[in-house]
C-alpha cells in the first residue's frame, strides 16, 4: 500500500491518494460486462442444450445444416461476440489486480485483448463459412 | 498490488504465556497478536490467561483487564467501549470487528486478537490509519452548495429525502470494512474501500448537497470505485450492521443513470 514505510517518498498522504486524479471512466467497462454476462445466461444454455440434443452425434452435414440455419447462425454470432467481450474485460480487471508493475498490466491486457480479437474474428469466420 | 507472503521480518513468532493466577475457575486464553517497534523483534503471539468470572463480559474487557492487571505493555486503542466511536476495531476470532462489542462467550476456544489487517502496524492492536483518513478527506466529506442557507433558518429536507441517509449516517468510521475487502488489500493504494465509498454516497444521497455531480466525477474510475468486486466482506464484517456493498452498488447505478 501507498503508506507501506519502503515507500520512500515525502509527498502528503492526501496529495498520493489524489494522485493523477480520476480517469472519469470506467463505467462503460464495468456496464459491459453485466449487459454480456446477463446476455450470456440464455445464450449459452441455448448452445449446450442444443450442443446436446442436436449435435452430438450428429454428421457433419446435419451439424452443418444446423449452423446454417439463419437464426442459428445469427445467436451463435451473437454467443461468439458476447463470449469473447466478456473474457476480454473479465481478464482485464483479474490483471489490474493483481499485476506488479504498470509495464506488466499494460502488456498483459494487450495480449489478453489481442488473444480476444483473434479467437472472436476466427469463430465469427467460422460460424460465416459455414453458414453462408 | 497483491502480495501473498509476509516478509522475513512479519512472519509471527510464538510470544510468551501469562498463566492465569492459582484457583482461577472459568480460565479463557487470549492470543494476542505483539510487536514492538523499538526492539526491531519480529512480531509474535503472546497468550493470556484470564479468570473469566473475574472479567467483563466483552473482549475489551479482557484487554483492559490484561493491561491494567496483568501486562502493561499491552498496547491498543479504546475510548467509548459501547460501540460509538470505533477506536477498538480490530480482527476478532478471524472476523473485524470492534472489541468493546464482541462478547467473549462468542468465541469457541482461544480468543484470537490481531490488529485490522494488511496496514502498517505502528505497534502491538494499533494500525496506522493514514491512508484511510487521507482517503476520506479527498471524498470531501462535508455539504457542498452554492445556494445559501435561508436566513434564521437550517436547510429543510423532506422526510423522504432525510430517510435516505439511515444506514448511511450511522457509520463510525472504525474501517473493519476496509480492511477486511481483498480488493482493499491488493488495490488500498487507489482503490478508495467500502468505509470511504460509503462516506462518499451518504454526501452523494444528500439532498442539501449541490455538487453531486462533481462527486460523481471524481468516483467516476476504474481504481477508485470498480475495484469493488462485490466481495461483501465489508457487509458482513461491519459492526454497526450497515451495508457498505449496497451504497457501493447505488453509486454504480448513478454513474450508469447518468451516462444516458
Amino acid at each position: 500500500m501507498a503508506q507501506n514505510p519502503a515507500v520512500n517518498t515525502l509527498r502528503s498522504p492526501l496529495g498520493r491518494v489524489r494522485g493523477l486524479g480520476s480517469a472519469r471512466g470506467g463505467t462503460h467497462h464495468w456496464f459491459m460486462q453485466r449487459v454480456t454476462s446477463v446476455a450470456l445466461l440464455p445464450l449459452t444454455i441455448w448452445f449446450a442444450a442444443s450442443a446436446v440434443f442436436t449435435l452430438a452425434g450428429a454428421s457433419y452435414e446435419v451439424a452443418a445444416q444446423w449452423v446454417a440455419q439463419p437464426w442459428n447462425a445469427v445467436l451463435l454470432l451473437a454467443l461468439v461476440l458476447a463470449t469473447f467481450h466478456h473474457v476480454a474485460a473479465g481478464l482485464q480487471v483479474v490483471i489490474e489486480d493483481y499485476a506488479k508493475t504498470e509495464a506488466g498490466k499494460l502488456v498483459g491486457i494487450l495480449l489478453v485483448k489481442a488473444m480476444c480479437w483473434l479467437l472472436a474474428l476466427a469463430s465469427v469466420l467460422a460460424v460465416l463459412r459455414v453458414a453462408i | 498490488m497483491a502480495e501473498f507472503k509476509l516478509p522475513a521480518n512479519s512472519t509471527i513468532q510464538r510470544g510468551k504465556t501469562f498463566k492465569a493466577e492459582a484457583g482461577a475457575k472459568k480460565v479463557k486464553s487470549f492470543k494476542i497478536y505483539r510487536w514492538d517497534p523499538d526492539t526491531g523483534d519480529n512480531p509474535r503471539n503472546d497468550t493470556y490467561e484470564l479468570d473469566l468470572e473475574k472479567c467483563g463480559p466483552m473482549v475489551l474487557d479482557a484487554l483492559i483487564k490484561i493491561k491494567n492487571e496483568v501486562d502493561t505493555t499491552l498496547t491498543f486503542r479504546r475510548s467509548c467501549r459501547e460501540g460509538i466511536c470505533g477506536s477498538c476495531a480490530m480482527n476478532i476470532d478471524g472476523l473485524n470487528t470492534l472489541a468493546c462489542l464482541k462478547p467473549i462467550e462468542d468465541v469457541s476456544g482461544d480468543v484470537k486478537i490481531s490488529p485490522l489487517p494488511h496496514l502498517p502496524v505502528v505497534k502491538d492492536l494499533v494500525p496506522d490509519l493514514t491512508q484511510l483518513y487521507a482517503q476520506l478527506r479527498s471524498v470531501e466529506p462535508w455539504l457542498q452548495t452554492e445556494t445559501a442557507a435561508p436566513p434564521d433558518e437550517e436547510r429543510r429536507q423532506s422526510k423522504d429525502e432525510r430517510a435516505k441517509l439511515d444506514g448511511l449516517w450511522e457509520c463510525i468510521l472504525c474501517f473493519c470494512c476496509s480492511t477486511s475487502c481483498p480488493s482493499y488489500w491488493w488495490n488500498g493504494d487507489r482503490y478508495l474501500g467500502p468505509a470511504i465509498l460509503l462516506q462518499a454516497y451518504r454526501w452523494i444521497a444528500d439532498s442539501r448537497d449541490e455538487a453531486t455531480g462533481k462527486r460523481l466525477d471524481d468516483l467516476e474510475d476504474p481504481f477508485r470505485l470498480y475495484r469493488c468486486h462485490t466481495i461483501m466482506n465489508c457487509t458482513r464484517t461491519c459492526p454497526k450492521g450497515l451495508n457498505p456493498a449496497e451504497a457501493i452498488g447505488k453509486i454504480k447505478t448513478m454513474m450508469v443513470e447518468r451516462q444516458g
